[in-house]
């Protein structure tokens, strides 16, 4: 092909989408990052600023404080999809895997289901069933004489990160598993029929030829889930609101993020602060995604059949 | 055949365009974020003023609230935004005087309708321009369930101490939630709790002029002392109230669940809905104090666009605005959103009428959090969400409280830092 036919192809073929791709998100993602660097004076303008923001951000302790706070419960509510989503997400793809399971597409479809709601229905249908006045969650507890556990948990510093981080991991969890359910899937069943014929039985199977087949996938729902759960802010919004209570126990960085770019009641919002807690929330996904990639990306095997 | 028809094409687009241009030349528009009132701003309040004013026609054009501060910057940087603006209080509004969109009302005749206290949201730190005229403010006190209260013999209590043996009593009975009041969204404890009593505490306007002017501290005894009172009522609160969000508040009281609810009046349209047999008395005298203080907190007032076609006949209906007329017009449509002119004006709903009765017999105050004090970082409203919150929930002592707020204030605010 000629070299200008190629070319001429080329900008046909990827000219949409790079333009569609740096107009919506490059171009806003620059922006933000532009954006920090400058400061919001009192009669609206805006000034250079250099790294001013960031300094304020990690080192005067009125902003430090809570940018500290939000972190640590940012990476509190993370651990808890690591280790409790993810899990059971594998759990149940390979319950879902199993050769004689009656209903299979059923199970599926419901576990799935939460993840396609509203984090606004999920938020106020939670709120409601662990609400101490009009709650199952109390009635049930108490049917089991178990009355004495309940508390609300909604409401209270010590519990209220981990009830919201649970919520979140029950609305969630049908992606880990028709994900890890998908991989399981692709595994020829000659693989099983042959370890079966070496003696394995099911859970040995799935433990020995199974599990070490699906690690690239499991790798990549995990860094979806840490991509995911540092760009959280909806749920948490729609249960506590952009002050994130009981006294800043459930503040993520989307929250902070929200309160400080559009401000909140009487606090005026400041875009270029916004865009510094913003640019930071970059920084680490960055971070995270790159540490990923270098660490453990390049060391997982692939099989092909 | 075609010019014919070409020519009825062109008239009619003349037709059309002067039509239009006609409409522009003699309509006021207004913007809001009311848009819950709409309907009562066009069949109601519009249609009064524009008998009295054939000539002007008035259009209502309301946002989503949340939106609306975004949305109208944006139509004013844009030149779009309507001829009349619906002012938010405090720094929202002053933030658009000083960038030059809305104009001094200083001329307005019946500017001299509204009390100092009541233009304060939108006039200027010196005191000397006005930039929009008050409109409606919320008032807080405690609305009761009367049915609940005839039950169990109970009268509207006074002082404070009659307020807690009332709380006591409906307790000790177990039907009834006592006080109904929820930690869950924060703003309810530092709005209907601490805003609500603090004024008898602080002594209203004295108060909250102190804290400007630095005279005054936010660890002050009358500060702790509200607190305290505050962290007294989580007993009678029922259960979980930590998790109890807002409008879990209002189903609990409109249900008939609750004996008394922490209100603002804007509550009273609500359970009126609900058919609540309902009366209210105000926030009780603390021991040892002879005069009352009440918040009545200006919310909405309404100013001119600088950029506005029409500035005589926007003048003229803004001073209809400031006019008896309008002040009954808004207090009866909606109530519990309370005209804020010396008008006296005569409402039908009987529980709003005891709420603005009590203007006559108290002092009024705003919250001390919405003037100059939230401009800084930490916010002070903010702040007061949080604590107010803790110290109901009894995670945070009263001093504590206070502490937290006045090194909050003083990190940012000059006067505080003497």
């Amino acid at each position: 092909m000629a070299q200008g036919t190629y070319l001429r192809l080329l900008v046909f073929f990827l000219g949409p989408a790079v333009l569609i791709y740096s107009l919506f998100s490059i171009y806003p993602l620059l922006d933000t990052i532009f954006n920090a660097f400058y400061s919001r004076q009192s009669d609206g303008s805006y000034l250079w600023n250099g790294l001013g923001n960031f300094q304020t951000l990690l080192f005067d302790p009125t902003w430090s404080g809570p940018f500290w706070n939000a972190l640590k419960n940012n990476f509190i509510f993370f651990l808890i999809h690591m280790c409790v989503q993810n899990p059971i997400g594998l759990l149940l793809a390979a319950l879902l895997s199993l050769p004689r399971l009656r209903f299979r597409a059923t199970y599926r479809t419901l576990i799935f289901m939460p993840t396609m709601l509203s984090v606004v229905v999920i938020g106020f249908a939670w709120q409601l069933i662990l609400s101490p006045l009009w709650g199952v969650a109390k009635m049930f507890l108490g049917f089991f004489g178990l009355g004495f556990l309940f508390a609300p948990w909604l409401g209270v510093e010590s519990s209220a990160l981990i009830t919201v981080s649970l919520i979140s991991v029950w609305q969630f969890v049908g992606i880990p598993m028709i994900l890890i359910y998908t991989a399981l899937l692709a595994i020829p069943d000659e693989l099983i029929d042959a370890a079966t014929v070496d003696g394995l039985n099911q859970v040995q199977a799935f433990i020995w030829v199974k599990l070490p087949l699906i690690w690239p996938t499991i790798g990549l729902v995990s860094i979806l889930t840490f991509v995911n759960n540092f760009n959280a802010f909806d749920l948490i919004y729609a249960m506590k609101g952009a002050l994130a209570g009981p006294n800043f126990a459930t503040d993520i960085m989307g929250t902070l993020f929200y309160r400080t770019f559009f401000g909140n009641q009487l606090q005026l919002g400041d875009p270029s602060m916004g865009s510094a807690i913003a640019t930071m929330m970059l920084l680490i996904i960055l971070i995270g995604v790159m540490a990923y990639l270098f660490l453990v990306q390049r060391r997982i095997q692939r099989y092909s059949f | 055949m075609l010019t014919k028809g070409l020519k009825t094409l062109l008239l009619g687009a003349a037709a059309a365009f002067a039509l239009s241009g006609a409409a522009q030349a003699g309509t006021l528009t207004i913007e809001s974020w009311r848009n819950d009132d709409a309907q009562i701003w066009k069949d109601k309040i519009i249609p009064a003023f524009e008998k009295a004013h054939p000539d002007i026609k008035v259009e209502f054009t309301p946002t989503a609230p949340k939106e609306y501060n975004a949305a109208l910057n944006a139509k004013l940087e844009g030149g779009t935004a309507g001829d009349i603006i619906t002012c938010r209080p405090f720094d929202a509004s002053l933030e658009l005087y000083n960038k030059g969109y809305l104009v001094s009302l200083n001329e307005l005749s019946t500017m001299g309708n509204f009390s100092d206290v009541a233009k304060s949201a939108w006039t200027t730190d010196d005191g000397k321009t006005t930039f929009c005229v008050p409109m409606a403010s919320v008032i807080h006190g405690f609305i009761y369930n009367k049915d609940v209260f005839k039950e169990l013999g109970l009268e509207e209590p006074k002082t404070e101490d009659e307020f807690f043996a009332v709380l006591e009593k409906i307790k000790s009975n177990g039907t009834y939630v006592p006080l109904v009041l929820g930690t869950n969204d924060q703003w309810e404890a530092a709005t209907m709790g601490f805003q609500n009593i603090g004024p008898n505490y602080w002594k209203g306007e004295e108060g909250r002029k102190a804290l400007i002017d630095g005279t005054g501290k936010l660890t002050d005894p009358a500060y702790v002392s509200t607190f305290a009172t505050l962290a007294k009522w989580a007993p009678y609160m029922g259960d979980g109230f930590k998790a109890q969000t807002y409008p879990d508040s209002q189903n609990l009281f409109g249900l008939g669940k609750g004996a008394i609810y922490a209100a603002g009046s804007w509550d009273i349209s609500t359970f009126r809905a609900q058919k609540v047999n309902m009366g209210a008395f105000k926030p009780p005298l603390p021991a040892g104090a002879s005069e009352c203080y009440i918040s009545d907190h200006t919310d909405i007032g309404i100013g001119m666009n600088a950029k506005t076609k029409n500035p005589a006949d926007a003048k003229v209906f803004l001073e209809w605005i400031g006019s008896e007329e309008f002040a009954n017009i808004l207090g009866n449509e909606l109530p519990g959103f309370f005209p804020l002119s010396n008008a006296s004006v005569t409402l039908n709903d009987d529980v709003a009428q005891t709420f603005v009765n009590w203007r006559k017999e108290c002092k009024s105050t705003i919250r001390n959090s919405y003037q100059i004090l939230s401009r800084g970082t930490p916010n002070l409203e903010n702040e007061m969400w949080n604590v107010s919150a803790q110290v109901i929930n009894g995670t945070l002592t009263p001093d504590a409280a206070a502490k937290q707020l006045q090194d909050g204030l003083a990190k940012w605010y000059a006067p505080q830092q003497k």
